[in-house]
């Protein structure tokens, strides 16, 4: 078996997968407060990796997915994908969101949910219909194609979500706390699900979540948010082996050095803004 | 077995209480005591030589043609202009005191005024129906076009949804319901439009032969008329059920999901 020592992507996926982010800023202006939920974020996730966001809850990890997939025009800063300026959601890139429920459209058949953003790409019917078929068996709902979202599981609705971002062929996909609303037994498959497609496919992953065993388990690198107004806190490389397994992975001792790591880092977060640990000036 | 029992029951309740209210209406008029409630089967008499004769192409389709006409000019104009309204915040906010002035103006009132305009034709009558019934289909069309799911918009937009094609598969599948709720109000108004239209100034249709009878004292012929129309609405309302069935069935299943959890 051949270890997955940085093979080096494909040159054109190279500079198309690589997300820099820049002196990210986001105030949420409303007409009786204003709030500053993201600060100054600068990090950069290269091609082909797959890098976890961790963040307490409230710390603007959605804002900055939103502000990244250019959904929300951030307040300064700017993100760049592939070198370009991200400006409106640009193609190639993919997003599951956290609420899969509201992300899939009712009216629609499973497949045609996944089929729906490959009609937009003017993709000919017989790729459609090939690309539709091979992401819904990668995700193990090859036999429920004909059903509505709403008459599966939630596990299996957001599972559909994940089919219909990896049929699209990203070279990007932003997952928003994808499995936090799911029960335990599938939160594990789901996140082997990810890491296995992630091997195959290549692209560059944007995975947030607020639990640090998932972040540390799934990611190359974990970036450690701050509590409102965000900072990046600190990036955790993780030099885990690239196969990983539920059980033999999270039983490894620098599994648990790690996660201890950014457990630290994360109750740091939380009083970021109030008490600054000492040696640290701040103004 | 079963199954057809349980056919039996239903039908029992579909067709249980016209049948007791027509069982009553024999039995109060059976004397002929009454003038202007004629026995039943003068006015069964009456319908089939009333309405399976000439009058059919003279009267109940030039009727039923302008309802159609009426009716899907509202719709049309409901769904594009609340379409329009639901997704443009300032223009709905310079709108609105005008549209709720209009909206509060009862249809009829403008017949006076659509004679003047446009005669006494079917353009007065197709405009009064549009007039009324567009009204539903509007503000329905606005609220569903508003509630819009922001995730659901936000999917699309990743995805290159845009201009034409996020209409068509995001922004009117998703107020369907809404739409669907308006056009079956204004369905109902629009019948009544029709009849009041010919009512006022016509030559022809089911308004203006009922006014006609009436005039004439032809009561059962007057009686077999008002069935009629009760008739016409009935199967345009069976007819809008099929199609709302066929329209929003994923909508039920996805109530009711939800109501299962
Ligand atoms: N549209 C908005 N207007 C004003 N404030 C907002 C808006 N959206 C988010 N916020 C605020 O910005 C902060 C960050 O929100 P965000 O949803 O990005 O956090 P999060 O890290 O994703 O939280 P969670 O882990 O709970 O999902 C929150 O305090 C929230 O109240
Ligand atoms: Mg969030």
């Amino acid at each position: 078996m051949t270890t997955r020592a940085r093979v080096s992507p494909p040159a054109a996926l190279a500079r198309r997968g690589r997300l820099e982010v820049e002196g990210l800023a986001k105030t949420y202006r409303g007409k009786r407060r204003t709030f500053e939920a993201v600060r100054d974020l600068t990090f950069t996730v290269e091609a082909g990796e797959l890098a976890c966001v961790v963040g307490p809850s409230g710390a603007g990890k959605t804002t900055l997915l939103r502000c990244i997939a250019g959904l929300l025009p951030p307040s300064a800063g700017a993100v760049r994908l592939g070198g370009e300026p991200v400006l409106a959601p640009p193609p190639g890139m993919a997003v599951v969101f956290q609420e899969y429920a509201r992300s899939l459209f009712p009216w629609l058949t499973v497949a045609q949910n996944v089929e729906l953003p490959l009609r937009q790409k003017k993709l000919p019917k017989a790729a459609r219909h090939g690309l539709v078929e091979r992401s819904l068996a990668a995700v193990g709902l090859a036999d429920v194609p004909g059903a509505h979202p709403w008459q599966l599981s939630g596990g299996m609705q957001q599972r559909v979500a994940i089919a219909r971002a990896l049929a699209y062929e990203p070279d990007v996909l932003l997952m928003d706390e994808p499995f936090a609303a799911v029960d335990a037994q599938t939160r594990a498959e789901l996140e082997d699900l990810t890491r296995s497609l992630w091997h195959e496919l290549r692209m560059t992953v944007l995975f947030v979540t607020h639990d640090i065993d998932e972040a540390v388990y799934l990611g190359e690198q974990v970036l450690v948010l701050s509590a409102s107004p965000t900072v990046v806190l600190d990036s955790v490389a993780v030099d885990l082996p690239a196969r990983r397994e539920q059980l033999a992975t999270r039983a490894l001792p620098r599994f648990a050095e790690l996660r201890a790591e950014v457990f630290t880092l994360i109750q740091r977060a939380k009083t970021y803004h109030t008490a600054p640990p000492a040696g640290e000036a701040r103004a | 077995m079963r199954m057809l029992a349980a056919g039996a029951v239903r039908l029992a309740y579909l067709l249980g209480l016209p049948a007791a209210l027509i069982a009553l209406w024999g039995a109060v008029t059976a004397g002929d005591r009454y003038l202007y409630y004629p026995p039943l089967d003068e006015i069964a008499a009456a319908f089939g030589e009333t309405w399976f004769s000439a009058r059919l192409a003279d009267d109940v389709l030039p009727s039923l043609g302008r309802l159609a006409a009426g009716y899907s000019g509202a719709v049309l104009a409901g769904v594009a202009l609340g379409v329009l309204l639901g997704s443009r915040p300032r223009l709905r906010a310079l709108s609105e005191p005008a549209l709720e002035f209009c909206r509060a103006l009862p249809p009829p009132v403008l017949i006076p005024v659509l004679m003047l305009v446009a005669g006494i034709g079917d353009t007065m009558k197709i405009t009064v129906i549009v007039t009324g019934a567009v009204w539903p289909v509007l503000l329905n069309t606005v609220q569903g076009v508003r509630s819009v799911d922001e995730i659901l918009a936000d999917t699309a937009r990743c995805y290159g949804l845009t201009g034409a094609a996020r209409l068509r598969r995001l922004v009117l599948p998703a107020a369907s319901p809404a739409i669907v709720t308006g056009m079956r109000q204004a369905l109902s108004i629009a019948l009544i439009l029709m009849v009041i239209g010919e009512m006022f100034a016509s030559s022809s249709g089911l308004g203006f032969a009922i006014v006609q009878f009436q005039r004439g004292f032809a009561i059962p012929e007057m009686w077999s008329g008002i069935f009629l129309l009760g008739l016409v609405g009935f199967g345009l309302s069976l007819l809008f059920g099929l199609f709302e069935s066929r329209v929003l069935g994923w909508y039920r299943g996805l109530r009711n999901a939800r109501r299962g959890e």
